[in-house]
């Protein structure tokens, strides 16, 4: 480009100005143009949009005519004693998925890594990405037929083998929500979240499997030793971007699962009811600050967590 | 290879019975759920249903397709999906084209640009709001729009176009080709594997969003298959429908018999495997590409 202008300059005898080198160039700028009209429009108006959480926001009065209200929505929100059964939910679901879901899919990526048997190790590949791949209503819909109480596979287990007399009304009983969320949480996405890992896996040296089986190391030593410490920086991205989201406890999948509404005080997390504050009931303002409120926490999370890790010598950006 | 000790082999052993019952959770659900669909409803409700049909039967199938809802639910998610992926891919590639010309005058506040809305957004209530006063309630467009320009899939694009030699762009250029003209005529016939994968993935996205449809979807005659399988899920619709295979027929006692045989859970599981089966289709598919996708995507840091 330097070089370009150069020429150009020399041939006309003084510098094109800014305007002309961009008309010259109006049809790449056209190609980039209206899709940032387009962001403009559904992202950044919706960013401006969240001001409505200081805003008694009304449907006639739109964004820009609804009076302003200051923090009366967050003291409402931080004082409701939905706060801190939401919090808890929150906190309490996304470090259930943190320490079971994030280590499943690395456990998997190293037992596939041990297989031999290059069909059986594709079988089970082929078999563990499919769940990723059906939506939460399908799933939904598993999980409801496995555990029904109207012959549901898991009950006619259990009584077949006398651990219980009666069907357990499973997505009724707030004790095993989390279970049930973590487990098929766990169930949809850990084949295709081992992916990375077992891409991570693929790119080691094998020299150095060999070196330590050669020194007496076992396959056990050599996961330990070798296989664990040269995917770490992998590890170590993903765990941030997992702790930057710890308060994404969930959405689909509980909108999905818990339909129940005995189960609320077990299920309900800031995005829940955010959908049921908004959405449902129409506190479309109580409901913004909610969110924002999350927003804004996450953003710390996650330079928090990004500080943490540059520490151990690895860094989001 | 050399001979595995005791150790190792004991850990293999652990490993294959492991992997072999992970398999089986995974696939066990889906199975049983195929097994009741094709079984009389009234068979399943006595229990023991678990690998094969009792009573094998078409009939939850035959009151399934009987239900206009469901056909019509269906046409609108293939509707969807091809609209929604076809706008979606072409202007993401234009997008991307044009950022990855270095020429470009801009380049790095566009991107700039783009990638904020990667980490910030207005959240559920505004935008649900905006749309709202856009109009979009109730139209099939609010599924296909919002999410027309999709920045991940960009950046995808992106570094993949950078990474074509830079003298392909250039000797059509100088052949007198407009940029749509090398975009369409040169880019993307090379690019398949690109288009390809990120086609799959906004496909597959579309079909199976029943969420953004639940929300702004208020007029039945809109509601694609996965929003319907979800109401179907939690309300007992499924009388209603039972009532409607009787009702809109002549020969009502025949149809009565049929009925009768069916349950809500046999109806449910068949509505499932209907929604589930397009995706089953192009699984294979999926999987040729996705794991190259995965990895782009995650490599772009």
């Amino acid at each position: 480009m330097e070089i370009e202008r150069k020429v150009i300059t020399r041939a006309k005898g003084k510098p094109l100005s800014w305007w002309t080198r961009w008309f010259r160039q109006w049809d790449i700028q056209l190609m980039v143009i209206p899709a940032m009209m387009f962001i403009f429009v559904f992202s950044y108006l919706p960013m401006y949009g969240v001001l409505m959480a200081f805003q008694d926001y009304q449907l006639f009065g739109g964004f820009f005519h609804s009076p302003w209200v200051g923090l009366k929505h967050f003291e409402a929100f931080f004082n409701s004693p939905d706060f801190w059964t939401v919090m808890r939910n929150t906190i309490v679901i996304s470090l259930l998925k943190l320490c079971i879901g994030f280590p499943a899919p690395i456990l998997l990526a190293l037992m596939l890594n041990e297989i031999r048997l290059m069909l059986f190790k594709r079988i089970i590949q082929t078999v563990s990405y499919l769940p990723h791949f059906l939506s939460w209503v399908i799933v939904g819909g598993f999980v409801g037929s496995m555990l029904s109480t109207d012959n549901g596979s898991v009950n006619m287990l259990l009584m077949s083998l006398h651990l219980t007399s009666e069907p357990i009304s499973f997505l009724s009983v707030p004790e095993y929500f989390w279970g049930i969320l973590v487990g098929t949480g766990i169930w949809k996405e850990m084949g295709f979240a081992a992916i990375v890992y077992l891409a991570a896996i693929a790119g080691i040296d094998p020299h150095l499997y060999e070196a330590a089986s050669i020194d007496g190391a076992g396959r056990f030593k050599q996961i330990q030793l070798i296989t664990l410490p040269c995917i770490r920086p992998v590890i170590i991205i993903f765990l941030i971007l997992a702790v930057g989201n710890i308060l994404n406890a969930g959405f689909e999948d509980i909108l999905i699962l818990a339909t129940n509404p005995i189960l609320r005080d077990v299920s309900d997390v800031i995005d829940t009811y955010v959908y049921r504050m908004g959405i449902l009931n129409n506190r479309f303002s109580y409901a913004a600050a909610a969110g924002l409120f999350k927003a804004v926490v996450s953003i710390g999370l996650l330079a928090l967590a990004n500080k943490a890790a540059r520490k151990m010598g690895s860094s989001l950006w | 290879m050399m001979k595995l000790s005791a150790g190792d082999k004991f850990l293999q052993v652990i490993i294959y019975a492991t992997l072999l019952l992970l398999g089986f959770i995974t696939l066990y659900p889906f199975w049983n759920s195929l097994v009741i669909s094709f079984n009389m409803g009234s068979d399943t409700a006595l229990g023991g249903i678990t690998f094969w049909p009792r009573s094998p039967t078409l009939d939850n199938y035959e009151v399934v397709f009987r239900d206009s809802r469901i056909g019509h639910a269906f046409l609108i998610s293939i509707m969807r999906t091809i609209v929604g992926t076809t706008l979606s891919v072409m202007f993401t590639a234009i997008l991307a084209y044009g950022l990855s010309r270095h020429e470009l005058m801009g380049r790095k506040i566009y991107m700039v640009f783009c990638i904020i809305t990667m980490y910030f957004s207005g959240g559920l209530i505004p935008t649900f709001l905006l749309l709202r006063e856009f109009g979009m309630m109730d139209t099939f467009w609010v599924l296909v729009i919002p999410g027309m320009i999709s920045v991940y899939n960009m950046i995808i694009f992106r570094t993949f176009f950078l990474g074509l030699p830079a003298g392909l762009v250039e000797s059509a250029r100088i052949d007198g080709c407009n940029h749509i003209g090398v975009l369409t005529r040169i880019i993307l016939p090379i690019s398949g594997p690109v288009v390809a994968t990120l086609s799959l993935f906004t496909a597959v996205y579309h079909w199976n969003d029943w969420f953004s449809a639940s929300i702004y979807i208020n007029n039945p005659d809109l509601i694609p298959i996965q929003t319907l399988l979800k109401q179907i899920l939690n309300s007992n619709i499924v009388t209603d429908q039972l009532q409607k295979a009787i009702g809109s027929s002549a020969a009502a006692q025949d149809r009565l018999a049929l009925v009768q045989s069916v349950t809500s859970k046999s109806l449910i599981m068949a509505t499932t495997m209907v929604a589930t089966l397009p995706i089953i289709m192009v699984y294979p598919f999926l999987q040729k590409y996705f794991v190259k996708g995965v990895l782009i995507g995650s490599l772009k840091e």
